[in-house]
């Protein structure tokens, strides 16, 4: 982590020297400049660009899509594609939404959520794992499933009244200036979480293998059957965890929540830096790239533009690093 | 027998006629075709007209998934077109006359066309994901789309544009025979010429065909350039129908039908062998169910959920694992049929 922000003063020798052990770090720092030239930027031409207010609703408005970034960075890392987040999402906030109007105390439905995430996780891992169905086209079903039952489910928006679940996102700790909600706090766990996971643990260590390269983990007789279902696991429990973050923040369970939010997922991975490829990438680049996506969207606002300026904004700026990255990827398998 | 059993397309017509047996048993006029003013009407005749912006996508995307690729821009660029469409012809003194539509349609089909060419410039020069590639349009598409139409939901009145989606021509309707003809077109260059065995070359080993002599990459490129064209005349075909440029939905998730579609008929994602003919099916499935979902009197927002569930089995029954479940089971059902069945093996693994 300490490669991603290099210290003001560190002599240039140094830093090349950390830059070099530290390559997979790259593209994450590049992800990183970018931030702060947007930062730089907004501030030059806004003037009040660079308040602690936009700081913290940064985090905070974009808490739950930090915490499905963390989940499908795993997916990414073993090469895979999890395209069902976004309708997963929808779907756990329109369960829990319907079950509090019902009367259902908060302690059951918010583990219900997690779970129902876990489910369709778990479906989608089985089918890419054990009935060899590409990634994509098993998201995709799941996609399609979890957006269908948010219909079968209620039709029309359903209010959430649930102080709990409300207190999430309405808490402000803090100053007035410096704040954060709870939501922001249970994002930045999930990410301390899954970077601790990724990077320390032995399942961690075994999905970086996978994407590095699935026959030799194979040969190595590490268990990648039971990993590569496990991610689309997490990436369901994470969507979950958004579902309860973007009710918290919507107030309202509703159908057509999140339509797109896969694709704005894998833009903030990417941006992020981790390698489509899979086997490269850090879940804190994925924190990073969610920060990126949050800065464009309320640039976007300042300049007053029309907000479909948002997603080409992404779009070009997902086609650069996808193309970088396909540069450096090529550049590393010369050597 | 045994050579309508092997056949590839089974399974797909099977399904197909399996749903319209269903639903001329749960709805009589399910089949009925009435003749008004010498114009045919029905269900099936809506399904004829209905399906074919869909097919037009179904039949570039077959091509695109047969080189190992696919195209999730589709939607998108039907955005595009129909937005440039309607605007030019929004914007001209003569909406009505044959020229401005001409102009309008052509403008329309062409920046599609160019940025199917982009697509493929991305995946076949510089040699990015498919789904990544075509994702970034996917992305910045429908923005783009707003732009064009400023924001605005464009409507226009243009009784020859409207005659696109909803006039008849000999009895049937217009549409239709846009995506007859996009049908015969395709089957013909793809398999009177060589082109259909090359990207099937190509789809089922890039390296091999590439050290072969084929031209690996303008195939790949020029396929892309040809699912955008295709989705460009899909969406003046919705735009026609609603007589409106909905940046938002127009063509909104058409991506996975078309590549529903596909699959249903019989083409693997993993890229190589294809068959218009399954597409040409499979999009006639989609409909079929789409419009029997709807009858149903389920709300039409379920629809994802019968399709969802048509993924999961068809991905199943493509499956390795499944197959040799089935033929277990079936061997332990017909024990007698031991001694014909282990010289089969063979056979199954040609397959």
């Amino acid at each position: 982590m300490s490669a991603a922000t290099p210290a003001t003063g560190t002599a240039l020798s140094s830093l090349r020297k950390l830059i070099q052990r530290r390559v997979s770090w790259l593209p994450v720092g590049a992800a990183l400049l970018i931030l702060i030239l947007m930062f730089v930027a907004g501030q030059s031409y806004f003037g009040r660009f660079l308040t602690p207010r936009l700081l913290s609703s940064l985090l905070v408005d974009n808490a739950y899509l930090v915490v499905l970034a963390a989940g499908m960075t795993f997916v990414i890392l073993t090469g895979g594609i999890d395209l069902s987040v976004g309708a997963v999402m929808a779907f756990t906030g329109m369960l829990a939404a319907k079950l509090l109007s019902t009367g259902v105390p908060t302690g059951v439905v918010i583990p219900l959520m997690i779970a129902s995430g876990a489910v369709f996780g778990l479906v989608i891992g089985v089918l890419v794992n054990y009935f060899d169905v590409q990634p994509f086209i098993a998201s995709l079903a799941g996609m399609f499933l979890a957006r269908g039952l948010c219909f079968v489910v209620s039709l029309e928006a359903v209010q959430v009244k649930d102080t709990t679940v409300l207190g999430l996102q309405s808490t402000k700790l803090g100053t007035f200036e410096w704040y954060i909600t709870p939501t922001g706090i249970i994002a930045l766990l999930v990410i301390v979480v899954a970077a601790w996971v990724l990077g320390y643990t032995r399942f961690g260590r075994t999905v970086y293998a996978i994407g590095g390269n699935e026959q030799s983990a194979r040969l190595m007789g590490l268990p990648v059957a039971r990993t590569k279902v496990l991610v689309y696991v997490i990436s369901g429990v994470c969507a979950g965890i958004a579902g309860l973050l973007f009710t918290a923040y919507t107030a309202a369970g509703y159908s057509l929540n999140g339509i797109g939010t896969e694709l704005d997922t894998i833009a903030s991975v990417v941006i992020g830096g981790t390698l489509l490829a899979g086997g490269s990438g850090y879940v804190i680049g994925s924190l990073v790239g969610v920060l990126v996506y949050g800065v464009i969207k309320v640039a976007i606002t300042f300049l007053g533009a029309d907000s479909s300026w948002t997603r080409i904004t992404i779009g070009i700026l997902l086609l650069v690093f996808v193309v970088v990255q396909r540069v450096l990827v090529a550049r590393g398998s010369r050597r | 027998m045994r050579r309508v059993l092997k056949n590839r397309l089974l399974w797909p017509i099977g399904a197909l006629v399996a749903l319209v047996v269903v639903n001329a048993i749960s709805r009589p006029s399910f089949l009925s075709i009435t003749v008004r003013d010498g114009e045919l009407y029905g269900s099936f005749i809506d399904i004829l007209r209905n399906s074919a912006p869909l097919m037009l996508v179904a039949l570039g995307m077959t091509l695109v998934i047969a080189t190992r690729g696919i195209d999730l821009s589709v939607g998108a660029q039907m955005a595009i077109s129909g937005a440039v469409a309607l605007t030019i012809i929004k914007d001209s003194p003569t909406p009505n006359s044959l020229s401005t539509i001409a102009v309008a349609v052509l403008a329309g089909v062409a920046l599609t066309l160019l940025f199917g060419l982009w697509n493929g410039f991305l995946v076949a020069v510089l040699g990015i994901q498919p789904i990544i590639a075509t994702l970034v349009l996917m992305l910045a598409g429908r923005g783009i789309a707003l732009l064009i139409t400023g924001g605005f939901i464009t409507t226009i009145n243009s009784t020859p544009y409207a005659f696109m989606s909803q006039g008849y021509a000999l009895g049937f309707p217009f549409a239709f025979f846009v995506s007859l003809g996009a049908i015969v077109i395709v089957s013909l260059v793809v398999r009177r010429t060589a082109l259909g065995v090359l990207t099937e070359s190509v789809g089922i080993n890039p390296t091999a065909s590439r050290l072969a002599g084929v031209r690996a990459r303008s195939i790949t490129w020029s396929l892309y350039g040809l699912s955008g064209l295709l989705a460009g005349f899909a969406g003046i075909l919705y735009s026609s129908n609603i007589m409106a440029a909905d940046a938002n939905n127009a063509g909104i998730n058409i991506e996975l039908d078309a590549i529903l579609a596909v699959v249903l008929g019989g083409t693997s994602l993993a890229g190589g062998k294809f068959t218009i003919a399954g597409t040409v099916v499979g999009v006639f499935i989609i409909q079929t169910l789409t419009s029997t979902i709807t009858f149903l009197g389920v709300p039409p927002a379920v629809t994802p959920v019968f399709k969802a569930l048509v993924v999961i089995i068809v991905c199943l029954s493509q499956s390795r694992r499944v197959r040799q479940w089935v033929r277990q089971l079936w061997q332990r059902l017909r024990p007698a049929a031991d001694a014909k069945t282990t010289a089969t093996p063979t056979q199954g693994a040609v397959a």
